[in-house]
């Protein structure tokens, strides 16, 4: 009998990742970015979905060839696939959002050594059938994603009082003495804004407190 | 006192455990042992039993807190009529003084204590003490014109992620006041450096010809050696500065009560002292520019030196715990201090940075400490068994 392609256990590859198997809070890996990119939110969206894409994308790509890789050049096999989604991304990138792109920089070409992506196609994808490695690569992406979002959100909103660019603070606000705060645009308050999160998350899921 | 005792022991049960509010145990419990001494005592293990519990120990250090809290009260409203040109007498100065530090008291005590319960509640810990002299050293490392929504938002800052994250009193890496200080100089730098915050009023409004409000290491940063007050000035606190920096006399009686109790560690506090008048002299000896030529004894007299290696560095909690470590941890704090402040004039505050750096590294010197102990005394045993 033939699996549904939503079925319980494929969704779970995908919502998984959101929480519980978070590759940020979870996991803690591709910190660096995360730091980097998260000083306003549009970057941070521009980013997320980025590597979204390639983790996917890479999933499946590598997934399809996983019975014709030579498991001793495996890893070279799994960097060429990912160079080349990243080339693809920063290529659309410079041609649709250029400003972002450059705000991006070097951060876009580095996805190629995030852990996640090498991650996930070393741990899921090279002993699991496409579909189900697709969903996990996207899953992954958008639980980096929800994170970066996160602390790009706060990060912005408190640093310079702005949403995509955009004032929010009021500027009655302003007025009576409120003032952004400057630590929000320093990478260490990203560093403590994820610890937050990761305080919040393992107080709610408290399965996810070590044992020891 | 019976009064109130009697009245504690009547309401007691109901926040015992099966009582109405057993919820409130540790808001109840904070109350009854800051009023009575608890007659609970440890009775298992050999342990050297004294009064001198958490509570007394915090209250202590506060008692010596007090006479640069005077001081600094004072000179808030002296430099305040000193700015306007006016003449005022004692008792004006004081109110005036009392009514700019008050504020900011209130809100930092108010900040903290309120985090420190939700937190003992949620967590359904005892309330602790360690906030007693955090909330009364916040407000003495600020600028007296820090608007009160910064102090209560470094507040927080310091006591959620520098104390409560860690684990409550006792557990904190890093000293909470100084990280709330750091938090303002990083976040706000405009409030907390520059010429205007550190008189009262000067910020807003407008001070006589010739006033300029200037603190000396905002003169030495400038290389206006000249402009620099006199060393009695500096020592007696007629200077503007963080309310509770100014006065080293205060500060001398302040230490004098810590290291005769025995609470702060005069091993630190000597060790610091030496540090940073090793590095005054070094860079006296470079001379590399006016900032360098500055003596030794005047350069640990300016900027919050002083204070902070007598109350701040001492912390127990934060600072090396062996013997041997306190003096190399103090005498860091010392050359570090007065090396930032030179190097990098835009970080004032060296003092500041310098033991927030030397809280990180304070696990590592006792642990050295401690290995190099263990090492020396396998070589004493091999050497005797070998014998």
């Amino acid at each position: 009998m033939k699996e549904p392609l939503f079925s319980p256990k494929n969704l779970k590859l995908l919502t998984g990742p959101l929480n519980l198997n978070n590759p940020i809070t979870v996991q803690v890996l591709g910190i660096c970015s995360a730091l980097a990119v998260t000083v306003q939110l549009k970057p941070a969206i521009v980013m997320a979905l980025s590597v979204t894409v390639v983790t996917g994308f890479s999933n499946l790509i590598i997934s399809l060839m996983r019975n014709t890789i030579p498991p001793r050049i495996r890893i070279i096999v799994q960097l060429v696939v990912i160079a080349a989604l990243v080339i693809i991304v920063d290529q659309v990138l410079k041609a649709f959002v250029y400003d972002v792109s450059k705000k991006l920089s070097v951060f876009v070409g580095l996805i190629i050594t995030n852990c996640i992506v090498m991650g996930r196609l070393e741990a899921f994808a090279m002993a699991e059938k496409p579909w189900r490695s697709f969903l996990d690569g996207i899953g992954n992406g958008a639980g980096y994603g929800l994170i970066l979002i996160t602390v790009g959100f706060f990060r912005e909103l408190l640093g310079s009082g702005k949403l995509f660019g955009m004032q929010v603070v009021p500027q009655f606000l302003y007025e009576i003495g409120y003032k952004d705060n400057g630590l929000m645009i320093l990478p260490p308050m990203a560093l403590i804004t994820i610890g937050i999160i990761i305080w919040i998350q393992r107080s709610v899921n408290r399965e996810l407190i070590d044992k020891s | 006192m019976k009064a109130i005792r009697n009245y504690l022991d009547k309401i007691k049960p109901q926040f015992q455990k099966g009582g109405k509010y057993e919820k409130f145990h540790s808001t109840f419990d904070a109350f009854e042992t800051f009023l009575f001494v608890p007659d609970r005592v440890t009775h298992t293990g050999s342990h050297i039993r004294d009064a001198l519990d958490m509570k007394r120990t915090m209250t202590m250090v506060i008692i010596a807190l007090i006479p640069t809290l005077l001081f600094g009260i004072w000179n808030a409203g002296y430099q305040f009529y000193l700015s306007q040109g006016q003449e005022a007498g004692f008792w004006t100065i004081v109110w005036e003084g009392f009514l700019r530090v008050l504020p900011i008291i209130v809100v930092s005590y108010v900040t903290g204590l309120a985090i420190e319960f939700a937190f003992a509640q949620a967590r359904g810990h005892e309330v602790n003490e360690g906030f007693l002299v955090s909330g009364m050293l916040i407000p003495l490392v600020m600028p007296v014109n820090i608007p009160l929504w910064m102090v209560a938002v470094a507040t927080a800052f310091a006591v959620i992620i520098g104390k409560e994250a860690f684990g409550g009193t006792g557990m904190n890496v890093f000293n909470p006041a100084l990280l709330a200080r750091a938090f303002i100089f990083f976040a706000y730098p405009g409030d907390i450096t520059g010429d205007k915050v550190w008189v009262a009023g000067l910020t807003t409004g407008q001070a006589v010809d010739g006033f300029s409000g200037a603190t000396p290491l905002a003169h030495a940063a400038a290389y206006q050696i000249d402009q620099i007050p006199p060393l009695h000035d500096l020592f007696l606190g007629f200077i503007p500065g963080s309310i509770g920096e100014t006065s080293k006399l205060a500060i001398f009686i302040g230490a004098a009560i810590l290291i005769i109790t025995g609470i702060g560690s005069w091993k630190i506090m000597f060790s610091a002292l030496l540090g940073g008048l090793t590095m005054s002299y070094i860079f006296n000896l470079v001379g590399a520019n006016p900032y360098m030529e500055i003596p030794p004894l005047t350069q640990i007299m300016m900027g919050s030196f002083l204070f902070g290696i007598v109350y701040m560095a001492t912390d127990p909690v934060s600072a090396a715990q062996t013997e041997k470590g306190k003096y190399i941890y103090g005498f860091l704090i010392g050359l570090f201090s007065i090396m930032i402040r030179v190097f990098n004039p835009a970080y004032p505050e060296g003092t500041m940075l310098a033991i927030l750096l030397m809280n990180t590294f304070a696990p590592l010197i006792d642990h050295y400490v401690v290995e190099a102990n263990i090492s020396k005394r396998m070589k004493r045993s091999a050497k005797l068994t070998n014998a």
